[in-house]
């Protein structure tokens, strides 16, 4: 579990021995749930911060072309490729253990179930006007 | 008849010198602990104070009802009470029972962990959870909120004029107070287990505290963004809810039973915990099927979150949406019969003592199995329409809550009592105080069945007089009922000075926390167990028990 | 192996160098058997409590989704009626905020103390910056009667400013305004309330920084707290397209 952080060769953190802070420890180690911890360096960050400002710029823009229903999808999958950037790399989930992962997505899965199954009864209350 | 029980010699035998209780002394060295004990401690007396609150309000309640009209109070002050005592028996009490006391004190030791992750988060809701309570205390001052505790809208938002946004702020605390308890569950059990605790080496009571636990960190925001726009919509005005706006009312509803469903679940599910714990001990077996009830309690979870809308059948939801709710809340009666044929299994051969803790876990069984089936009765569509806002409702939860979830309390209680406090409780009064409850219980519920059956609405003051010999039955039970509960609290205190010394494992359990003294040291272990056996195996207990006395002698 | 099987059977432990270190750090609590667990539990606790705010703002989410279907005209006029620029300048504003706080733990993990101070002090900068901008948003909507209440006006909606292209609303459309607004003012007042809660205590991590703890191995407190900046961050991305760019052209 540990190698899938240093096989990462084009994010390399900056200098190689402070790739992990905490000295490593027998009954940590084992626990799958666990990870190394690893410093992203400001290269990465700068070059996310640039992605979040395309994104950004381009939300702005496709907002005055005229694209008749597909305009609230494209601006959403915009907004979730900018979320999905700062959650992978600004908040570090990409090097996190497979737990913060789960949780993630246990937190967007959930907030689905609330939107499927309250419009499970919206749609459904009124057929065709949706 | 035969028991289980090995006390220590009682001639010689003494508490412990070090303990977590007599660790530090003054009462600051209680309200600024860090110790996940002694805050367990401090829960178990508050949610005790505010049990009582609502149990007078109970008694208000069903003193009213003894005659058909309304003559001991007015329409508005009988709203009151019943509005009191739904808030403050679920926020203050149900929500919190068994996890934040039992949960608090035993999640810990029994994973062998020297504390929860975050110790002053852990403080912190107990304070939230004081905060909240005192905030509804100053509702009751000011004179009380009749809005029931669904906080049903436009009628809290528009057409009442009681105390709805000190309310919403109490259970919006109250609530935050639940979600930190849950987060530091779920951290604790991933992170603090010791050397050998696997997942599928986890006490029953463990798995079940789990799961309640992920429902509170995924329910409760919900609940408190909900109340926030009720809040909102009565102060300043935001109308999200309001028909006059575009709102939808409904939406109110969608949110809060969003939470308040799974809600139930947040109750029930460590209660289910105390009993596989409580029915293994005292059957001398493994729960049976111990990898099924770990993933029943997980399942139910994960279904609480699909079956909402079926407290909104009768509310305007649309019938085909009501109709896949209707099915899928079928779905949750497969868990909870799999615990049931369960623990039945594991008592099926073993060899049971009727201990006071099994007699409320027997009581427990039949109780909750009763409120189950009623419970497919309601999620069925049809019989929903029907007996949905009759007195079958009331009768339904309080059989699952009451019958559940209380003597599921009461069992843990008197189970662990002995770790708690070092010290063993009356054994005949309270087995006698066991069949009082379930006596009083099942006088005070079941008439509410029939009479809800024949029509007899709830939350109403007055009602016709042929519903008047049910209605005196059941008061006659609420007092059985009252007797029931006010004995414990007598002979528990009693027995903190002059209960028999319990020694480390007066029940011959299995778990962790039986292994060490009792009442245990501040940091609960001498040096971090390492565990190589399952949980339930007696067997092991056995060999350790012999391989200590091959030692000693 | 599978992820069960792991669980059940965990694999023997790797042998690490530097495994045989006894000494605990400064900053790890007695009740941790090491300072890797507790750094572990910590940040998995702020994520839990993140999905919690996950769930709290997605109540306000579905609403919005329900009844911006329901009321699209009305929707469209009052996404119209706020300040595009303004928002689009605030969102520039809140993820350099979150660069620079990405840059602060950063700085913790390399032991900078002085970068440290400087990103977080950019941060707390920012911050204000954005609230700023949120304020002269809001004195705007109350100057225009556009805040739901008894003072609330339909009328730039039932009669737009000749020259615009805006659509006139019937009078019971642009009643449904006042569900947009509610929406508007429940959002970003939710959202600006995470701002000043975390500029509080960004300001309580940038005193306590001077005694250099959180740059001697202590990166947890900036690291969690980055997490909760940068999902407030999250809900900014996707509240801007939402409530400012409906239909814009």
């Amino acid at each position: 579990m540990s190698d899938q952080v240093t096989t990462n060769n084009s994010l390399k953190p900056i200098g190689a021995e402070q790739e992990n802070l905490d000295m490593h420890d027998a009954p940590n180690v084992m626990n799958p749930e666990h990870v190394a911890h690893h410093i992203v360096s400001p290269v990465v960050y700068l070059m996310i911060f640039g992605i979040l400002m395309v994104g950004t710029a381009l939300t702005a823009g496709m907002a005055y072309v005229p694209l008749g229903p597909f305009n609230a999808p494209v601006a959403l999958a915009i907004a979730c490729t900018k979320a999905v950037f700062v959650v992978l790399f600004f908040m570090h989930v990409k090097y996190s253990s497979k737990l913060v992962k789960l949780t993630v997505s246990a937190g967007v899965f959930t907030f689905l179930v609330l939107c499927m199954m309250s419009l499970l009864d919206y749609v459904s209350r009124a057929w065709g006007r949706w | 008849m035969s028991t289980i029980v090995s006390l220590p010699d009682q001639t010689t035998a003494a508490l412990p010198k070090r303990t977590y209780i007599n660790n530090e002394h003054g009462i600051l060295s209680w309200l600024l602990t860090a110790d996940h004990k002694r805050i367990a401690m401090l829960y178990l007396v508050s949610i005790t104070f505010f049990f009582f609150i609502g149990g007078f309000f109970a008694g208000m309640v069903r003193l009213e009802l003894l005659t058909p009209a309304g003559d001991l109070m007015a329409a508005d002050t009988y709203n009151k009470m019943f509005t009191m005592h739904g808030i403050v028996m679920i926020f203050l009490f149900l929500v919190p029972s068994v996890p934040a006391t039992l949960g608090n004190f035993l999640i810990p030791i029994m994973i062998g962990a020297k504390d929860l992750a975050f110790p002053k988060i852990n403080l912190l809701s107990w304070y939230l959870y004081m905060a909240g309570g005192i905030f509804v205390l100053t509702t009751l001052v000011l004179g009380g909120v009749d809005t029931g505790w669904t906080f049903t809208t436009p009628l809290s938002t528009h057409y009442l004029n009681t105390h709805v946004v000190t309310t919403a702020t109490a259970i919006f605390i109250a609530g935050f107070s639940s979600i930190f308890t849950g987060l530091n569950f779920i951290v604790t059990i991933h992170r603090m287990r010791a050397p050998g605790m696997t997942w599928f080496r986890l006490p029953l009571f463990v798995w079940s505290n789990y799961a309640a636990s992920v429902l509170m960190v995924l329910g409760t925001p919900v609940l408190a963004i909900a109340i926030v726009l009720v809040a909102l919509e009565r102060t300043i005005g935001i109308g999200v809810f309001d028909p006059t706006k575009g709102g939808d009312p409904l939406l109110f509803q969608h949110l809060f039973w969003f939470y308040s469903h799974p809600a139930v679940y947040i109750m029930i599910l460590p209660g289910f915990g105390v009993i596989s714990e409580v029915i293994s001990t005292f059957s001398r077996k493994r729960v049976f099927g111990y990898t099924a009830v770990a993933f029943s309690s997980v399942a139910i979870a994960v279904f609480g979150f699909f079956v909402w809308a079926h407290h909104m059948f009768i509310m305007g939801v649309s019938n085909y949406s009501a109709l896949v709710f209707s099915l899928l809340t079928m779905l949750v009666a497969v868990p909870s019969a799999i615990k049931i044929f369960n623990w039945s299994f594991t008592m099926q051969k073993g060899s049971i003592t009727f201990e006071t803790p099994m007699l409320y876990a027997f009581g427990f069984i039949g109780l909750f199995t009763i409120g189950g089936l009623t419970g497919v009765f309601l999620g069925a569509l049809g019989m929903d329409v029907m007996l949905t806002e009759t007195y079958f409702v009331v009768a339904h939860f309080h059989f699952v809550m009451v019958g559940g979830m209380l003597m599921a309390f009461l069992a843990g209680i008197h189970f662990w009592w002995p770790k708690l406090t070092g010290r063993m409780y009356p054994e005949s009064v309270s087995k006698l105080a066991a069949i009082i409850t379930f006596v009083g219980f099942i006088l005070t519920f079941f008439p509410q069945f029939v009479v809800g059956y024949l029509g007899m609405p709830r939350r109403y003051h007055a009602y016709p007089p042929e519903f008047q010999v049910l209605n005196v039955l059941s008061t006659a039970g609420a007092t059985v009922l009252g007797v029931g509960y006010m004995l414990p609290l007598l002979y528990l205190a009693w027995s903190l000075k002059y209960g028999a010394i319990a020694g480390n494992n007066p029940w011959q359990a299995t778990g962790l926390e039986w292994q060490i003294q009792s009442p245990p040291l501040t940091e609960n272990f001498i040096e971090t167990p390492i565990v190589d056996h399952e949980a339930y195996d007696y067997e092991w207990l056995e060999r350790t028990k012999e391989r200590e006395l091959q030692h000693v002698g | 192996m599978s992820l069960a099987s792991t669980i059940t059977n965990p694999p023997e432990p790797e042998i690490h160098a530097s495994h045989d270190v006894h000494e605990h750090p400064f900053y790890q609590k007695h009740h941790f058997e090491t300072a890797e667990q507790q750094r572990e539990a910590a940040s998995f606790g702020m994520w839990l409590f993140l999905l919690t705010e996950i769930m709290f703002f997605g109540g306000l989410f579905f609403a919005y989704l329900l009844y911006r279907n329901w009321y699209y005209d009305a929707f469209v006029s009052a996404s119209n009626s706020i300040n595009m620029v303004m928002g689009l300048i605030n969102t520039i504003v809140l993820i350099g905020s979150s660069f620079t706080m990405a840059m602060a733990v950063w700085s913790a993990e390399v032991r900078n103390k002085k970068l440290l101070q400087i990103f977080l002090l950019a941060t707390v900068v920012l911050g204000f910056a954005f609230l700023g901008i949120k304020t002269g948003e809001y004195y705007d909507k109350f100057a225009e009667h556009h805040v739901p209440g008894a003072s609330f006006d339909i009328h730039d909606f039932v009669h737009p400013q000749p020259g615009t292209n805006e659509k006139a609303l019937s009078v019971d459309m642009a009643n449904k305004t006042q569900i947009f607004f509610s929406l508007y003012f429940a959002m970003t007042g939710v959202h600006a309330l995470h701002m000043i809660i975390g500029i509080g205590i960004l300001i309580g991590l940038l005193w306590y920084s001077r005694s250099g703890i959180y740059t001697e191995g202590y990166v947890q407190p900036i690291e969690n707290f980055g997490l909760y900046w940068h999902f407030v961050d999250i809900v900014w991305i996707f509240l801007f397209p939402l409530l400012y760019l409906i239909n814009r052209h």
